[in-house]
């Protein structure tokens, strides 16, 4: 047993670390939000092979694993990383590994998005973004190029989200797998996506923890740091607890999807569960120490926090997560 | 990461489930905070050590099977699974035995060690006083040097079985001119004998489980002095940070607590309300999230690192989690969640309810949440302090 992280994983996330501190700052996750196309790290992050890091060397990857991918995804996170690296790397192996390598290597060489719809979601992210939308409809699961889906535009709490409800066509369809094995494919797609999602979450939490510690060391009223109230000192202690124990139920659960666990489903709900509840309570605590600053669009902090509510939605909401977990260890039909 | 147990783990696992399945009692002992519960807890602490079970992760020569942290945590969790009894040696083997083991001398090692692990010898907790609680650091007992040793007088209280043990650590004032944490020496002391009086206090679950101890110019020879004069305070702060931590509070308890919860609300799920499902998922979710937690520490800590101010994050969770799941329990036996022990109407739910009264103390001793939370704020987010 060693529930830790190795030297040459803790090296990929500085380095991941390091070209989002550069090239995804929050001037450019602004940018996104207005709609200035700004350039962002996708192609840095393609050529430091993160995206396409899950694939094997043969198809062009690192043949690295999600227990490698865990902290990078935190980092993109952090940084509010608005593009679909966790799509990315929850979808390729599989897309790669059936018959999807043309698309595979472009989405790695990060000249190509990747969006995922599975089953009866409602909704596909980075819908202006994608090139292809990587769809599973209950029979087979399929490659459909941007051109052939029908996409009715919604307006996400999160502007920087382009979220669309999917209209799907078999035209130009590249199919991955039919009947049983599209589905157990399809099912660990979802697991990897909702594991991402657990990962990023976290990492957002931690960017809103940061930012609200930062704030109540500096802002003074009554003349003296408002950090040294307890009042205060006392929510941002609950918001460091709820994320410092969500974080290892996402560590582990990427362990349990690296080695295909037979119980990978339950883990990855309750990595996604708490990464979600963290992250609207700590959302909720950072939002209340900033004050009014926090309450407007000006300030960072919403960048990151309405992300966290449109990720703790995604992939499964929590109490389908929690139902999951039900189901899984209450004996239940 | 590499989340098997090894070949050898597994088979450490295999042994202890083995030996706890032919040997934990088949009916729960009487609570070990009451005399006649205290001497049967001490006869099974006696057979626990005979097989070496006590304090497996201790070196052979006291008595322990040189065993990993991880071995331990393995330990823990058969153990809880098992339905053992309460450990009534804790306060000796997690909580000064580290201190020992860190600060004391060879001969203290040899002289008190092995008699702990083996329940010859019981020890209790004497930091609180009546003025001194969460400020620790403001206590009046004193200790006055004489030939040979000390003389200690003043008053502790809440002392945990403080009725029932033979010995007592705890900190004394031995410099009078220096204030606060300095000044202060950590001594090992007698709750038998001249000059001692114990009184037993009832804890708000009806058991004799608190003391009131009196001391009047109770001699403590030099020997029993634990780290150097007058720096008692940074031994005892080493002390503190195991209870907090990992060794009082392993997540084998916790995750038996949750699988009993989902045992009683799989037998009460098509009468209770509803809504407690999501409760009993949280609570099992809380006790997963402690547990993997806890591996993580013990893989830092395997390789060199240190818990630290880290401790006060498991304290406030493991307590309010123990809170929240014995709650959930209690609202799914309905209205005989008044039923105490004794109640034939009560089957075997009084032991929720002694749970639960349990649990509420969580948040209280061991440094409350409150101070918890500051250390959190001030040591780990870098909070200022005023
Ligand atoms: C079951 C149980 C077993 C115990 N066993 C032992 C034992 O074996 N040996 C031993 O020495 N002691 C023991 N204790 C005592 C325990 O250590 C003390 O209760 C604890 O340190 C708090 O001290 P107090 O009770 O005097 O409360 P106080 O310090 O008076 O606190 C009362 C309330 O005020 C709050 N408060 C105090 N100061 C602050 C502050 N600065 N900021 C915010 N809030 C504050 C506290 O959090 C608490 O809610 C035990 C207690 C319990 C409940």
């Amino acid at each position: 047993m060693r529930f830790g992280f190795t030297e040459d994983q803790l090296m990929l996330r500085d380095t991941v670390r390091e070209i989002l501190a550069r090239e995804c700052t929050p001037e450019v996750v602004r940018a996104v939000w207005e709609k200035k196309s700004p350039k962002t790290p996708y192609g840095t992050l393609a050529e430091a092979g993160v995206l396409g890091m899950t694939l094997t060397e043969e198809q062009g990857g690192l043949g690295l694993d999600e227990t490698d991918a865990a902290l990078p995804l935190e980092e993109a996170g952090y940084a509010a990383l608005p593009e679909p690296i966790v799509e990315a790397i929850a979808a390729l192996p599989v897309v790669a590994a059936h018959g999807g390598g043309a698309w595979a290597e472009k989405i790695a060489a990060g000249e190509a998005r990747l969006s995922i719809s599975i089953g009866d979601a409602r909704l596909v992210a980075f819908a202006e973004q994608a090139d292809v939308f990587l769809r599973y409809d209950g029979k087979k699961l399929y490659l459909a190029p941007r051109e052939e889906v029908a996409l009715e535009m919604q307006v996400s709490v999160d502007r920087t989200r382009s979220i669309a409800v999917p209209r799907f066509t078999d035209e130009g369809a590249t199919v991955l797998a039919e009947g049983a094995e599209a589905a157990e494919l399809a099912a660990l797609v979802f697991d990897r996506a909702a594991l991402g999602s657990a990962l990023f979450l976290n990492g957002l939490s931690r960017k809103m923890l940061e930012l609200a510690v930062e704030y109540a060391k500096d802002r003074v009223q009554f003349g003296r740091p408002i950090g040294s109230q307890q009042a205060v000192k006392h929510r941002l202690a609950d918001a460091l607890i709820a994320l410092e124990f969500a974080k290892p139920l996402a560590y582990r659960a990427a362990w349990s999807v690296a080695v295909a666990d037979p119980e990978r489903s339950l883990h990855v709900s309750l990595a996604k569960l708490r990464a979600s509840e963290a992250a609207r309570f700590v959302a909720k605590q950072s939002l209340q120490v900033h004050g009014a600053i926090g309450y407007t669009i000006e300030h960072d902090l919403h960048l990151w926090m309405k992300r966290a509510w449109a990720l703790a939605a995604a992939y499964g909401t929590e109490d389908f997560h929690r139902d999951r977990i039900g189901r899984a260890i209450l004996n239940e039909a | 990461m590499d989340l098997r147990f090894t070949e050898k783990e597994e088979a450490f696992r295999a042994e202890c489930r083995a030996w706890l399945e032919a040997n934990v009692p088949k009916e729960p002992l009487p609570s070990g905070d009451t005399a006649e519960g205290f001497a049967l807890h001490v006869e099974w602490e006696k057979k626990l050590f005979e097989a070496r079970w006590a304090v497996v992760s201790w070196p052979e020569e006291y008595g322990g099977r040189g065993a990993s942290l991880f071995e331990w945590l393995i330990f823990e969790e058969e153990y809880y699974r098992a339905g053992a009894p309460n450990r009534v040696t804790q306060n000796g083997i997690f909580l000064l035995a580290p201190t020992i083991f860190e600060f004391g001398t060879e001969e203290q090692k040899k002289r008190i060690l092995r008699p702990m692990a083996a329940a010859e010898h019981l020890w209790a907790q004497g930091w609180s006083e009546p003025n001194a609680g969460s400020d620790l650091a403001s206590l009046k007992s004193t200790a006055r040097r004489v030939e040979g040793g000390w003389r200690l007088t003043g008053q502790k209280t809440w002392c945990t079985r403080g009725a029932f043990c033979d010995s007592a650590f705890g900190l004394f004032r031995t410099d009078p001119t220096q204030e606060r944490h300095k000044g202060l020496t950590y001594f090992l002391f007698p709750l038998k004998g001249e000059g001692v009086t114990v009184r037993g206090v009832d804890r708000l679950d009806g058991d004799l489980g608190f003391a009131e101890v009196f001391l009047e110019d109770v001699f403590v020879p030099d020997r029993d002095v634990l780290g150097e004069v007058n720096k008692g305070w940074e031994v005892a702060m080493a002390t503190t940070s195991s209870e907090r931590g990992l060794s009082l509070r392993s997540p084998g308890r916790f995750m038996a607590t949750a699988s009993r919860l989902v045992d009683l609300y799989k037998r009460y799920r098509e009468t209770c309300d509803p809504a407690l499902r999501k409760e009993v998922i949280d609570a099992y979710a809380a006790a997963e999230a402690y547990r993997w937690y806890t591996f993580g520490t013990v893989t830092r800590m395997s390789q060199g690192g240190e818990i630290g101010a880290d401790s006060s994050m498991n304290k406030v969770y493991w307590s309010e989690m123990d809170v929240r799941t014995h709650e959930a329990a209690l609202a799914m036996i309905g209205d005989r969640l008044e039923l105490d022990e004794g109640s034939p109407a009560a089957e075997d739910h009084a032991s929720w309810l002694k749970g639960f009264q349990f649990a509420l103390a969580g948040p209280i001793y061991a440094g409350t949440n409150e101070i918890q939370r500051n250390i959190i704020a001030e040591r780990v987010l870098g909070l200022p302090r005023k």
